[in-house]
């Protein structure tokens, strides 16, 4: 599985292999959440495979997982 | 034209090579956005643009098609920066074609609103006092807010 961070989470994710029983999105931010409790924010966005994930989705090896903090173009 | 592109993005070059593309058109607007030199009072030394591979991209073609749809426009144009940029180097250019001057004014002004609250991108600011990263003000969701009508 790879981890993706944007903006501010670039700057304090947390890196080191995910334990093999998480299995979705929600089990993925609850662990990476305890290492940052910035990731459990509910305005930061999850998003698998370029699509965004509003509720909890199972997670395969080759999925890959962003966290999009807040967003601001122009 | 839709891109997420690294430097130059030379707003006058699109400029004109959107109004030769645009026929049939009565009217073109369009919008430069630059990096301030300074913010909140502190001298900006540089902006670092920060932005999702291809989540970027389909979110401002979206936009783009947006608009185009809602003001009925003959094109439209969103040239999106990433990377390092200097003070007073462009990071936006939106272009926008259409029969008569207000729908041209309002998709500009429309896309803007949208980019600003909306499309994957990250800003972080470097000052004479520290690093900041940028996020939407509340009178750009409010600004946002005025097309939901």
């Amino acid at each position: 599985m790879r981890i993706l961070f944007f903006g501010r989470l670039r700057d304090v994710a947390p890196v080191g292999p995910v334990p093999a029983d998480v299995r979705d999105t929600g089990a993925l931010r609850a662990w990476l959440g305890g290492r940052c409790p910035e990731l459990l924010d509910p305005s930061i966005r999850v998003v698998v495979n370029d699509e965004i994930i509003p509720g909890d989705r199972p997670l395969d090896n080759d999925d890959e997982v962003a966290f999009l903090p807040a967003m601001s173009g122009g | 034209m839709i891109a997420i592109q690294g430097p130059p993005l030379d707003a006058a070059a699109l400029l004109a090579d959107f109004g030769a593309q645009a026929a049939g058109a009565g009217a073109i607007a369009s919008f430069t956005g630059l990096v301030r030199r300074e913010n909140d009072g502190a001298t900006v030394s540089d902006l670092e643009l920060d932005h999702h591979p291809r989540l970027t991209e389909k979110a401002v073609a979206a936009i783009g098609a947006d608009a185009r749809a809602r003001f009925g426009l003959i094109d439209v144009a969103i040239v999106h920066r990433h990377g390092r940029l200097l003070p007073g180097e462009a990071i936006v250019f939106v272009a926008a074609a259409a029969p008569h001057r207000r729908a041209a004014f309002d998709a500009v002004d429309y896309v803007m609103d949208r980019l600003k609250t909306e499309a994957p991108f990250w800003k972080r600011e470097r000052r004479s006092d520290g690093a900041f990263w940028l996020e939407a003000r509340d009178s750009d969701h409010a600004a946002r807010r005025r097309w939901e009508a």
